[in-house]
């Protein structure tokens, strides 16, 4: 890394300061980002240079800002970086002008600043991209489970998939809270859609079982596959005094059952949805 | 140190939490319970947590003592209106409050209360 | 934005002001609602135990900025009698006092990182730490 000379670097500093118009102009031009979002980074830089003594912790805190505004406004990455690299050719053209072996030397000197700012750019944005996509993803994971009311006082959810822990730990979250909300104290958890189960998955299901108990709420599981009894059976999984029904209809009528409704000709309802079955 | 109120309706005692309660406090409400029991004849105690953020093990311990204490003094004691993420909490800490009834909301405890009363005689 | 801060813990209305103190920072950074219930109530029974077994104590409660995500990093600490037996202390229904000796062991599984150190004569300090998913 070149050790740029005192000289050097108050000769490009002069420059930055006393061409602030133009270099704006050009910038603005370069980078097609707002005139505005341009001066106030134009400002806390000069700041930074010339009180700040370089320290540039302002000019981060504004581009981080202005990176998480250009995710949300869909800006590409490559545009939010051109943002500050352009400031780069604008001060070339500038130093170019001015011709003197200082102006260049300076030149070099701050293109490695406006590098570093520019990454730092880069990162912020990729960094509140990221956690966008997260946060869309978790969405969808709550949208593609929904907890169904069966009938007044009983709620179900079928789960349909691979369950992993975190998906498991947001559908018993959600079948919880919809519990309370529409005070119904039977709630079905069909797993026939689900091809396997795991120690921590099979966990979360027990625990949403007893918190369901502790809020004054009872949950049937219904289908549980063969492999899946197997594999809860072999992990040593205490399923304990949770009630467990074949199908989900079973579920329902026992649960209609438990709220006191009575059921006529679910006999032949229920040899109905078994023959359907393989 | 807080009081907590104790209502009275009809034959049952009802008593809603509704600030973050100070282990004396929590004492004191379980003394303050078995008193009132003993002096109303009440029949059913109903402790409203609908307002409760967390249940530790110093209150989860104070709703076992109290559902066990009623009961001697015959009456039943139900624990109403737990929030979600309180339940999912006291079974991470592994507190499982045998010997305590629930119910999700007032009403429901109400009519548990009327429920176990109509099947005692 | 948040620096660290030092709150006692030496009546039962400290316990009640450490859980207050914890809820606010916990929702600020962005917890679920579950995980600040966690937290809570992990801070909740770890203050209780340095004032019941150690006659008071303090926290240092500090905001966490992660790579990722931010977190809570709660530590406490006090001069008691210290543990003897981390292994025995942390069994769940293990307790000296008549409790039910769900604190630590409980509090363990509340959180992300979990660390106790003590020996008998030098205090006890139990960092907890739980991270915004
Ligand atoms: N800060 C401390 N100083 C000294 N001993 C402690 C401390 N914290 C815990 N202990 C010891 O560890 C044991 C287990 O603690 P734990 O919190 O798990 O249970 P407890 O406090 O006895 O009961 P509770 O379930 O009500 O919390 C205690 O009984 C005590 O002997
Ligand atoms: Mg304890």
């Amino acid at each position: 890394m070149t050790v740029p000379d005192e000289a050097a670097k108050r000769r490009i500093v002069d420059l930055f300061l006393s061409e602030e118009e133009r270099l704006l102009r050009r910038w603005t031009q370069l980078s097609g980002a707002s005139p505005d979002e341009l001066r106030d980074l134009y400002q806390a830089l000069r700041t930074a240079l010339v009180d700040g003594a370089g320290d540039f912790a302002d000019v981060r805190g504004l581009l981080a800002e202005l990176s998480r505004a250009r995710v949300r406004q869909g800006h590409t990455p490559s545009d939010t970086a051109r943002m500050v690299f352009s400031l780069k050719e604008a001060l070339y053209e500038a130093a170019e002008a001015d011709g003197g072996p200082e102006a260049l030397r300076g030149f070099v000197w701050f293109s490695q600043l406006v590098d570093d700012l520019g990454l730092y750019t880069f990162e912020t944005y990729t960094a509140a991209r990221e956690k966008i996509i997260l946060d869309q993803a978790e969405q969808l994971l709550e949208l593609s489970t929904p907890v169904v009311k069966l009938w007044e006082g009983i709620v179900a959810v079928p789960l349909v998939g691979t369950l992993d822990s975190a998906r498991t730990q947001v559908v018993m979250e959600k079948l919880l809270q919809t519990l309370v909300e529409t005070g119904s104290e039977h709630a079905v958890i069909d797993i026939t859609g689900v091809p396997a189960v795991d120690t921590q998955v099979a966990q979360h299901l027990l625990k949403t079982v007893v918190a369901a108990r502790l809020m004054g709420a009872e949950c049937v599981i219904s289908g549980i596959r063969p492999q899946i009894a197997h594999t809860i059976v072999t992990l040593g999984i205490e399923f304990g005094d949770i009630v467990t029904k074949a199908s989900l209809a079973d579920a329902l009528s026992y649960a209609l059952r438990r709220s006191g409704v009575e059921i006529t000709g679910a006999e032949r309802a229920r040899i109905a949805v078994r023959a359907e079955r393989p | 140190m807080e009081r907590v109120p104790i209502l009275k309706l009809g034959d049952i005692l009802i008593v809603s939490i509704q600030i973050d309660l100070d282990d004396q406090s929590v004492l004191a409400l379980q003394e303050d319970l078995a008193d009132r029991v003993v002096s109303s004849g009440a029949r059913g105690v109903i402790i409203d947590i609908t307002a409760v953020e967390i249940v530790d093990s110093f209150i989860g311990r104070m709703l076992s003592t109290i559902a066990a204490m009623t009961r001697m003094l015959d009456a039943e004691t139900v624990v109403v209106g737990m929030r979600p993420a309180v339940a999912i909490t006291l079974v991470e800490l592994g507190l499982s409050l045998g010997g305590v009834r629930t119910a999700l909301n007032l009403e429901k405890g109400v009519a548990a209360l009327e429920h176990v009363r109509g099947t005692a005689g | 934005m948040n620096g660290p801060t030092e709150m006692p813990i030496a009546t039962n209305g400290d316990v009640v002001l450490v859980r207050q103190k914890v809820r606010g920072l916990a929702a600020e950074i962005g917890l679920s609602l579950v995980d600040q219930t966690k937290i809570v109530t992990a801070a909740s029974e770890l203050a209780r135990n340095a004032l019941v077994h150690a006659g008071g104590g303090r926290v240092h409660i500090e905001v966490l900025h992660g790579a990722r995500r931010p977190g809570l990093r709660l530590v406490f600490s006090d001069e008691g009698p210290g543990i003897p037996d981390l292994e025995q202390a942390l069994t769940e229904g293990w307790s000296t006092g008549g409790g039910l000796g769900l604190g630590l062991s409980g509090s363990r599984r509340l959180v992300d990182e979990f660390d106790l150190v003590s020996a008998p004569g030098e205090g006890t300090r139990v960092t907890v730490t739980k991270w915004a998913r």
